[in-house]
């Protein structure tokens, strides 16, 4: 069934209603949390009591907006921070790892290969516990022979970056390594012809043909950070990031200042991820 | 640069630290927590008792099977709805409506996963919009509980697994010559022998990268279970963290981990050999 091949036009209908209602059903979570946003009523459901922006600028009780809730804004920070430390780390590792499987072959390449793919088949509540199985014991470890009680190694945001960090650099490094591969190493060559150090070449050369996917691999990185739940869930400590925080309160039942906060993750990761495609069309 | 000089230890240094610290010795301890049981305050012994929990006691196996069969029938659904999808956006629409279509795919899963199930639960539950809509139209005369139940939560892992699937088969069927499917039809096949024959054949790595993700994908969620799913749909990896968070058995659920971990394995690895896929090959297509 292409457009060549003539189709009856039922059949053809039949599918673009399908295509229509898969669409729709894509959409309608999200039109749903974006719209109870602005419902003037203490839960996000209906009846509709009218339109409010309370829900992010209100002030006093009971209608406490985004804006003034302590909890929410100090989680949205923590998130912030664990995501730019978890993509700068990942990129950096990234692009080494990248460089090493493009430009060495070496005894055990393909093994390590596989091996740098595995995080990405290991389910994230799994690698949450192995990192927090194994810190745990370095910790006892070092407390035992020197009694020291090092916190990083304690449930926390070290743990946290830690763990996210551990599978998001698999995705870095695909991201980085498919525009490497691309890349004309006679355009280094000439480089080094013309008297640069191989150090020079690469980085007057090679990185900036990479930049786009060094700020691609980042912004994946940091969206898969910001929103990542299964490994944090097991190594977070009292600083909650964002998902953490909403999903504690979601269990307890919320007002629509849930709804308020998804509707600025919405937009910040739409943003986010056109400003990236435009960025790799270029 | 093909000599090993320093530059080759420098690239490799991040990556054995990486693999190592992060994922291979966590691993391991894990594996070594998993296999010992305790005898007294700090004190522990080899033994096999998690595992043979985890086989003797009910709860655990009858859940970590209908985790694992719950996992296989999202996938097959995800994949029976995502195909014409897929075939519609890499086939049929074309230039702009093409790119939009793919777009509008790719965003709702730029979001969080919190965020999409928190969604479903507004749209879902006793006071929520299909409910109150159902009962505008004169179809419902109470309130109705959509929440909390299985087909509820199979909702929630289909919708979140969605893009894992649509991704992969979109970029395998765009591949497809229309020439080929044309040729189809000239020799004289219907849409179905040509769908059978030519157009699923070639789908098959997207096919596959898709189904592996989606399984994972599911197999390892907590979120959606727990949000959308009842009393009755327990899964595994609630265990895992009443284990390790409430219980503080460690040694139970860094088996229970294990048992996750090699399920997830053993189907991947079943599903690459059947179709004759690799790891590397699926990995590099998928995204």
């Amino acid at each position: 069934m292409i457009p060549s091949i003539p189709q009856s036009g039922a059949v053809k209908l039949i599918y673009k209603a399908y295509v229509l209602v898969f669409f729709l059903w894509l959409a309608l979570p999200l039109a749903t949390v974006v719209v109870f946003a602005f419902n003037d009523s203490q839960f996000p459901s209906l009846p509709w009591q009218g339109f409010t922006w309370g829900w992010f600028f209100g002030d006093a009780r009971p209608q406490i907006g985004l804006f003034h809730e302590r909890r929410i804004l100090s989680s949205i920070g923590t998130s912030v921070f664990v995501a730019i430390f978890v993509s700068g780390l990942s990129v950096l590792v990234g692009t080494t790892n990248a460089f090493l499987f493009n430009r060495y072959s070496f005894p055990g390449r393909g093994l390590l290969y596989i091996l740098m793919l595995l995080p990405l088949v290991v389910p994230g509540i799994v690698l949450g516990i192995s990192i927090l199985v194994f810190s745990s014991r370095i910790a006892g470890v070092v407390q035992d022979a020197s009694g020291l009680y090092v916190d990083a190694l304690r449930p926390g945001l070290v743990l946290v970056i830690a763990g996210q960090f551990s599978f998001i650099t698999t995705i870095a490094t695909l991201v980085i390594s498919a525009r490497l591969i691309k890349f004309d190493r006679s355009l280094e060559e000439a480089a080094l012809n013309l008297g640069a150090t191989p150090l020079t070449a690469v980085r007057t050369i090679t990185i900036p043909y990479l930049l786009p996917a060094l700020i691609g691999a980042f912004v994946v990185a940091f969206l898969m950070s910001f929103e990542n739940f299964n490994t944090t869930l097991m190594l977070v400590g009292s600083d909650a990031p964002l998902t953490i925080t909403m999903f504690d309160r979601l269990k307890e039942g919320s007002t629509p200042v849930l709804n308020a906060v998804s509707l600025l993750l919405i937009l910040g990761s739409s943003v986010l991820a056109l400003a990236m495609i435009a960025l790799q069309r270029r | 640069m093909t000599g090993r000089g320093l530059g080759f230890y420098l690239l490799l240094a991040p990556l054995v630290l990486w693999l190592g610290l992060l994922i291979i010795l966590p691993h391991i301890d894990m594996a070594i927590v998993s296999l010992r049981t305790r005898v007294a305050p700090r004190e522990y012994v080899p033994s096999l008792d998690n595992y043979a929990a985890f086989i003797t006691e009910p709860l655990y196996i009858v859940t970590f099977l209908r985790t694992a069969i719950m996992s296989v029938l999202a996938t097959v659904i995800t994949l029976i709805i995502a195909f014409p999808i897929s075939y519609y956006i890499a086939k049929i629409a074309k230039g702009r409506s093409q790119a939009a279509l793919f777009l509008m795919c790719l965003i709702p899963f730029w979001v969080s996963e919190l965020v999409r199930t928190f969604g479903w639960i507004i749209l879902l539950r006793e006071t929520g919009v299909i409910s109150g809509f159902l009962q505008w139209l004169g179809l419902a005369d109470q309130p109705i509980e959509m929440l909390y139940n299985d087909a509820a939560m199979m909702l929630g892992l289909v919708y979140t697994s969605m893009l894992f699937m649509v991704v992969p088969l979109t970029t395998t069927l765009e591949s497809l010559d229309d020439a080929v499917i044309e040729a189809g039809y000239d020799l004289g096949g219907s849409g179905f022998s040509v769908l059978r024959e030519i157009v699923i054949p070639h789908a098959m790595p997207g096919i596959v990268s898709g189904c592996i993700v989606v399984f994972m994908l599911s197999l390892g969620n907590y979120l959606t279970p727990t949000m959308l799913g009842g009393k009755g749909s327990l899964w595994f990896t609630e265990l895992i963290y009443s284990q390790f968070i409430v219980r503080f058995n460690w040694e139970l659920g860094a088996a229970f981990g294990f048992c996750l971990l090699g399920a997830s394995s053993l189907i991947v690895w079943s599903i690459l050999r059947l179709t004759g896929q690799t790891l590397e090959r699926t990995m590099g297509e998928g995204k």
